[in-house]
C-alpha cells in the first residue's frame, strides 16, 4: 500500500502516544476495534475544570493508516470541548490524511474511538 | 536512492543475468527470432533447436522425458490446464476432486469453477504444521474421485508435502494426481521417473527465469490425456496452442539448467542465511514460527510477531522488501487463508511476516533485517494497546471486542 506524506509523517512520528489514568474522573477511555479485524485503537482524553480537552493519548494496534488516524485525532481534539470533539467526522480524517478507499474504515474507527471516550467520561460524571 | 533489500523471493525472483543474456539472443534480426513451427527454413529450424534444448533442460531438472513437457504461460495456466483438462476429459470416470485448503489460488479458484460446472470438490484441512495427514486424504477418497491436487511446497509457509506417499495412495486408488510445484522446482529434488505423479506444474520466474513462462509435466507412460483450454494451431501436441515464445522458453530452460547444476550448494548457503535470520530473533518475546520447520524449503521463514500488525511492521521495515499475511495487505481485508487454515488466531495471522531468501541475499542483508525488525517490533509494541494488555496479564481471547 503506497501512502501519502501525511500518513507517513504520523506513522513515523506518532503524536501523543501514551496512557492516562483510566480510573481518574476527568479521563475518558475509548477502546474500539478487535484484534481479529487487524486493528484496535485506545484513545484517552482528559478534560480540565472548564470542560476543555487538555490532554489526549492513544495506542493503536493496526496498519499505518489506523495509527495515523488515531495520532491525527489526538492532535485535533486538544483544546476542544466534548461537544466539539464529538462533531469530528471520519470523512474529515480521511480527507486530511488522503486515505485510499480501502483504508477509510480506519478513520471510521477513529471516530468511534473519540465517541466512546466521550461517552465514558460522561458516564463518570 | 538506495533500493530496499529484497527478501521476497517466493513472490518472484530477478532473472539471473546468465539467463537474460541467453534470452536476448532470440529476439532481434541478428538473433534466432524465427517461429519454431516454421519447419521449412533456417530461421524456424534455429528456433526449434533452441526450444528442443530448453525442453531437455527443464526435463533434466525434474527427471522427466522432454516429450512430457508442455509449455505454458506460467504455473497458473499449468494448474488450470491440468485440473480442468483432466476433469473435462475424464468426466465420465467421476466428478469428485480432492485438494488442500492451503493450495495456491490458481488451484482453489480453478476448483471453484469446476464446482460451478457440477463437479464436487473436497477441501482438506492441513495439520497445524501445514502438512497433509495422509489418513485424512485416505478418508476423503471415494469411488468417484477423479483427481487429487496437492502442492509440493507452500508459497506462504514453505512446507514440503510428502508427494511420494500421497502419489502412492492415489495410484492404489486409481486416482489422477496433480502437483503444483511452482515453489519447489530448483529448491527440492524432484525425480518424476520415480515419483507417482501424473501432472506437475512449473513456473520460470520463481527460479530466476522470466515471468510469463511455465510448463506442465504430463506423464506419457501410462499416457495422461487432457482437454485443451487454448485452441488453435495444435502446438504442444494439441494440449496448448499458441506460437512458442522462443526467448521465454530459452530463459526457462537456462534457469532450470542453472538450478540443476547449483541447487545443492545453493541450498546449503541459503539455509545458513535463513538460520542466521531466525537466530537473530532469539530472545524476542511472543514470536511464533508458522509451519513445520523441518519439512520446509531452506529459504523460507514465516514468523508472527504477536501484538504487532503485519502491514505496519512491513512499513516500519521498509528497507527490507517482505510480505505479510496481514489483511491490510490484501484488498479483501481478510488475513491469510493459509495461516487461518493452520488454525492460527486472526491476530497471529495479522501479525505474520514472510521472509524469503534467495540467490542474491547476503549475510549483511540478513543482519540488517534482524536489526531493523528488532528495533521496529519494539517501537510498535510500545504503540500497541494489545501489548499493554498482554503485559498486564489480560487474556485477549476473553475480552469482548467491539468488532466492526
Amino acid at each position: 500500500m503506497a501512502y501519502g506524506e501525511k500518513v507517513m509523517d504520523h506513522y513515523e512520528n506518532p503524536r501523543n502516544v501514551g496512557v492516562l489514568d483510566k480510573d481518574a474522573k476527568n479521563v475518558g477511555t475509548g477502546m474500539v476495534g478487535a484484534p481479529a479485524c487487524g486493528d484496535v485503537m485506545r484513545l484517552q482524553i482528559q478534560v480540565d475544570d472548564n470542560g476543555i480537552i487538555e490532554e489526549a493519548k492513544f495506542k493503536t494496534y493496526g496498519c499505518g493508516s489506523a495509527i495515523a488516524s488515531s495520532s491525527l485525532l489526538t492532535e485535533w481534539v486538544k483544546g476542544k470541548t466534548l461537544d466539539e470533539a464529538a462533531a469530528i467526522k471520519n470523512s474529515d480524517i480521511a480527507e486530511e490524511l488522503a486515505l485510499p478507499p480501502v483504508k477509510v474504515h480506519c478513520s471510521v474507527l477513529a471516530e468511534d474511538a473519540i465517541k466512546a471516550a466521550i461517552s465514558d467520561i460522561k458516564n463518570k460524571a | 536512492m538506495t533500493t530496499p533489500i529484497y527478501m521476497d523471493y517466493s513472490a518472484t525472483t530477478p532473472v539471473d543475468k546468465r539467463v537474460a543474456e541467453k534470452m536476448m539472443q532470440y529476439l532481434t534480426m541478428e538473433g534466432d527470432f524465427g517461429n519454431p513451427a516454421s519447419n521449412s527454413h533456417y530461421y524456424g529450424w534455429q528456433a526449434d533447436e533452441a526450444v528442443k534444448k530448453a525442453r531437455q533442460q527443464v526435463a533434466d531438472l525434474i527427471g522427466a522425458d522432454a516429450k512430457e513437457i508442455v509449455w505454458t504461460s506460467g504455473a497458473t495456466e499449468s494448474n488450470n490446464l491440468a485440473i480442468k483438462g483432466i476433469a473435462h476429459f475424464y468426466h465420465k470416470k467421476g466428478k469428485h476432486i480432492i485438494t488442500l485448503k492451503t493450495e495456491h489460488k490458481a488451484v482453489l479458484d480453478t476448483c471453484r469453477q469446476l464446482e460451478r460446472e457440477g463437479y464436487e470438490v473436497t477441501y482438506l484441512d492441513p495439520m497445524a504444521n501445514g502438512l497433509l495427514d495422509i489418513n485424512v486424504l485416505k478418508a476423503a477418497m471415494r469411488d468417484d474421485t477423479l483427481l487429487v491436487s496437492i502442492m509440493h511446497v507452500n508459497n506462504e509457509i514453505g512446507v514440503i508435502q510428502d508427494i511420494e506417499s500421497i502419489g502412492n495412495l492415489c495410484r492404489e486408488n486409481k486416482i489422477f494426481f496433480h502437483v503444483d510445484a511452482a515453489q519447489s522446482a530448483g529448491k527440492v529434488a524432484i525425480n518424476l521417473a520415480e515419483l507417482p505423479v501424473d501432472l506437475m506444474s512449473f513456473s520460470a520466474h520463481k527460479i530466476y527465469g522470466p515471468k510469463g513462462m511455465g510448463a506442465l509435466y504430463v506423464q506419457r507412460k501410462p499416457r495422461i490425456r487432457l482437454e485443451a483450454q487454448m485452441h488453435g494451431g495444435g502446438h504442444e501436441r494439441g494440449m496448448r496452442s499458441g506460437t512458442l515464445a522462443t526467448h521465454q522458453i530459452v530463459g526457462m530452460g537456462e534457469a532450470f539448467a542453472i538450478a540443476n547444476a547449483e541447487m545443492d550448494e545453493e541450498n546449503i548457503r541459503i539455509r545458513a542465511l535463513r538460520d542466521r535470520l531466525l537466530a537473530g530473533f532469539d530472545g524476542m518475546e511472543e514470536v511464533v514460527i508458522n509451519g513445520d520447520m523441518d519439512a520446509r524449503i531452506p529459504g523460507n521463514l514465516n514468523i508472527s510477531f504477536n501484538y504487532v500488525e503485519g502491514e505496519s511492521l512491513m512499513m516500519a521495515i521498509n528497507d527490507v522488501a517482505v510480505s505479510s499475511g496481514s489483511a491490510c495487505t490484501s484488498a479483501s481485508l481478510e488475513p491469510s487463508y493459509v495461516l487461518r487454515a493452520l488454525g492460527l488466531t486472526d491476530e497471529l495471522a495479522h501479525s505474520s511476516i514472510r521472509f524469503t531468501i534467495g540467490r542474491y541475499t547476503t549475510e549483511q542483508d540478513v543482519d540488517k533485517a534482524i536489526a531493523l525488525v528488532r528495533e521496529k517490533v519494539e517501537k510498535l509494541r510500545d504503540l500497541s494497546p494489545l501489548w499493554d494488555m498482554f503485559k498486564e496479564g489480560i487474556d485477549l481471547s476473553k475480552v469482548e471486542w467491539a468488532a466492526h
